[in-house]
């Protein structure tokens, strides 16, 4: 009697010895990432919530009126002027993107392959102007691309034009100027990991086998670097749609993008609803550029092989 | 095939390559053996195109090689770590070089075409880079250390299969390696080198039999080494006594400064104990001090009155050389001609 009941309690406290060490672990686990999981829940689910259920409402004047509705939908999606401003976002965006990476990627290769007992050094240059703030790295674009800016006077100086070039400043290119800048190192990082973790004889073995320095460039090193440019295409795209500084410093009207128009209607519009509307599409429109740029990438580097 | 004129590669006062002279011909299995950091890797990498010399010069075929980039050389190299291409398959890292798949049955890879290339065994790594390199037609193979990262059984199943590919393409291969079996069992000449300097070239039985010193003799297998005093030095040959030894009359050995003293070498395993009352021309009398069972074969120490360090000897177990106790006395029985001298 005693045996059998021993008998068939043995395999149930087997597994009940196991479970309780399982949830420990698991206890454990969620202690350990529970200050970052309450950081994340407060400080970015909470509010994005809240943008997406006022985006289902909406405003007349101060009164919120909170029945359901997709009118502020509607509105974001067939007014021409939301629409362009939102697809200059995504065009300077990418524009910008498109400039950061293809300036980093030669720097990044040459720290990483030619830096030599330097990279470190090279890598804590890079981030020097970054020392400084963002906003007096832009207000110092202004000054070198102004009517009596440093290009203006030097270009100038040099007789090529014969009074300040107003083209430069307050316009969508000295908006993709600034932003390539700022964006600089943190396309660089990325893209040096990732060329870092390039095996070097692989670059032999692409010598050996016949080809040239730019073949092998092209067919072993860059394909095996893509993962950092695409981190690096992302880390800066993403950011820049909804970048809201630097058009308004060095943007000038033809230079507003989405950004703008999303704070007016918080602020001086007093059209909440509409400017979260504006927000959500602006991240879903975001999420599946990014979503499809990554493939993109992808299915060239696929082409290059 | 190829001439390595007078190489040096120094890296600041380094040298890690010291003024080599060597000679690789068509269709030679050739290696380069050595510990690391003898210059071995170096010498290969410089044949390549990855390096180049300080001074001297390399030949290919004829061809000077200077100035000529790696792309541009009739040499492939099998790398150390196989240098496969992560981003593609198998097919396409053998093809990486030109369109043609040939390769791909010579080294039995028949199938594997599109298995992506970071799914392959150690073997079947090796392989790939193999046919690789094959498939370019090079003038010369190089393989740089290909097989270390096997273990042993597929180590020693790759060495027969290199040696029969090697036979079966004709084509001059020169392997790196710090494994002396196997440069034994693959070469039909070995370079054996140390500290950047070449120390002998000869064929795989010479280099074993007729070490030119000590440092070869020794990294070479093991090797009894005794003093020996010269009692008589001609042109070509000197005569040698050691205590305990017959008289040996030898080429005189590379380096032998004229006179004085020499080193007299002999191999464990040609060193045999007489059982019972079997007899040997020469034979060496001493008392067993240690010994080490390894399977087919025992190592024995034994102490020989008058002798400054034990004999190593080893024998087969076939007699119960494994059963032998320690203190007993034993005979040795050697044939004059296993005696090698060596200079100093």
């Amino acid at each position: 009697m005693t045996a059998v009941a021993e008998a068939s309690a043995s395999p149930r406290s087997g597994r009940g010895h196991r479970r309780p060490l399982l949830q420990s672990e698991r206890a454990q686990g969620l202690a350990l990432i529970s200050p970052t999981l309450l950081y994340a829940l407060v400080l970015l689910v909470a509010p994005i919530a809240v943008v997406i259920t006022y985006s289902f409402w909406s405003q007349d004047y101060l009164t919120v009126d909170r029945t359901f509705t997709l009118d502020q939908y509607r509105i974001a999606l067939t007014e021409p002027i939301y629409r362009d401003l939102l697809l200059r976002s995504l065009w300077v965006s990418l524009l910008v993107s498109f400039f950061t990476v293809s300036l980093a990627y030669p720097i990044a290769y040459y720290i990483s392959f030619h830096g030599g007992r330097h990279k470190s050094l090279w890598l804590f240059l890079i981030t020097i102007p970054f020392w400084t703030s963002y906003l007096l790295r832009v207000m110092s674009w202004k000054v070198i691309l102004g009517y009596n800016g440093v290009l203006n006077s030097g270009l100038m100086g040099l007789g090529i034009i014969d009074e300040p070039s107003t083209a430069l400043l307050y316009n969508t290119s000295a908006v993709v100027i600034t932003l390539t800048h700022a964006w600089a190192a943190f396309a660089i990082l990325p893209i040096f990991v990732s060329l870092e973790k390039v095996d070097r004889t692989l670059v032999e073995a692409a010598k050996d086998l016949g080809d040239g320095p730019i073949r092998s460039f092209l067919r072993v090193t860059l394909p095996l670097s893509l993962p950092g440019v695409i981190s690096a295409i992302l880390i800066v795209m993403i950011p820049t749609v909804g970048d809201y500084v630097t058009p308004k410093l060095v943007g000038g009207k033809d230079g507003v993008m989405i950004a703008t128009a999303i704070e007016t209607q918080f602020k001086r519009g007093a059209n909440w609803p509409l400017g979260a509307a504006l927000s959500v599409i602006t991240m879903i429109v975001v999420t599946l550029m990014a979503a499809s740029i990554v493939l993109i990438i992808r299915q060239a580097g696929r082409r290059i092989r | 095939m190829i001439e390595i004129r007078s190489v040096t590669r120094s890296y600041g006062t380094f040298k890690a390559l010291d003024d080599a002279t060597l000679t690789i011909r068509e269709g030679e299995f050739f290696s380069l053996l050595g510990p690391s950091g003898c210059g071995k890797t170096t010498l290969l990498r410089m044949i390549a195109g990855f390096d180049d010399p300080t001074s001297g010069a390399i030949l290919v075929d004829g061809q000077p090689m200077d100035g000529i980039p790696a792309n541009r050389r009739p040499t492939n190299m099998v790398f150390q770590s196989y240098a496969i291409f992560p981003h593609l398959n198998v097919e396409q890292n053998v093809a990486y070089g030109l369109k043609r798949l040939r390769a791909l049955a010579q080294v039995s890879l028949v199938g594997l075409g599109k298995r992506g290339a970071t799914e392959l065994s150690g073997g079947q790594r090796q392989r790939v880079a193999l046919a690789r390199a094959l498939v370019m037609r090079p003038k010369v193979l190089l393989l740089d250390e290909p097989l270390s990262a096997l273990d042993k059984k597929l180590r020693e199943q790759m060495q027969v299969e290199l040696r029969r590919l090697q036979q079966a393409v004709g084509i001059t291969f020169v392997l790196v390696t710090h494994d002396q079996y196997e440069a034994l069992a693959l070469s039909d000449r070995i370079a054996v080198m140390f500290g950047g300097r070449i120390a002998q070239v000869a064929s795989p039985k010479e280099i074993y039999q007729r070490p030119a010193n000590r440092q070869v003799a020794d990294f070479l297998g093991g090797m009894n080494f005794m003093k020996g005093s010269v009692v008589e030095a001609n042109g070509a040959t000197i005569t040698l006594d050691t205590p305990g030894f017959c008289r040996v009359r030898t080429d005189r050995p590379a380096g032998f400064s004229g006179n004085g003293h020499a080193t007299l070498g002999i191999r464990p395993e040609r060193l045999r104990v007489l059982w019972d009352d079997a007899r040997a021309s020469h034979e060496i009398s001493g008392k067993v001090v240690e010994r080490h069972y390894f399977g087919e074969i025992t190592h024995l120490v034994v102490d020989v009155p008058g002798f400054e360090k034990p004999l190593s000897v080893t024998e087969t177990n076939d007699f119960g050389a494994d059963d032998l106790p320690i203190g007993a006395a034993i005979r040795l029985g050697y044939d004059p001609d296993a005696l090698v001298a060596m200079a100093d």
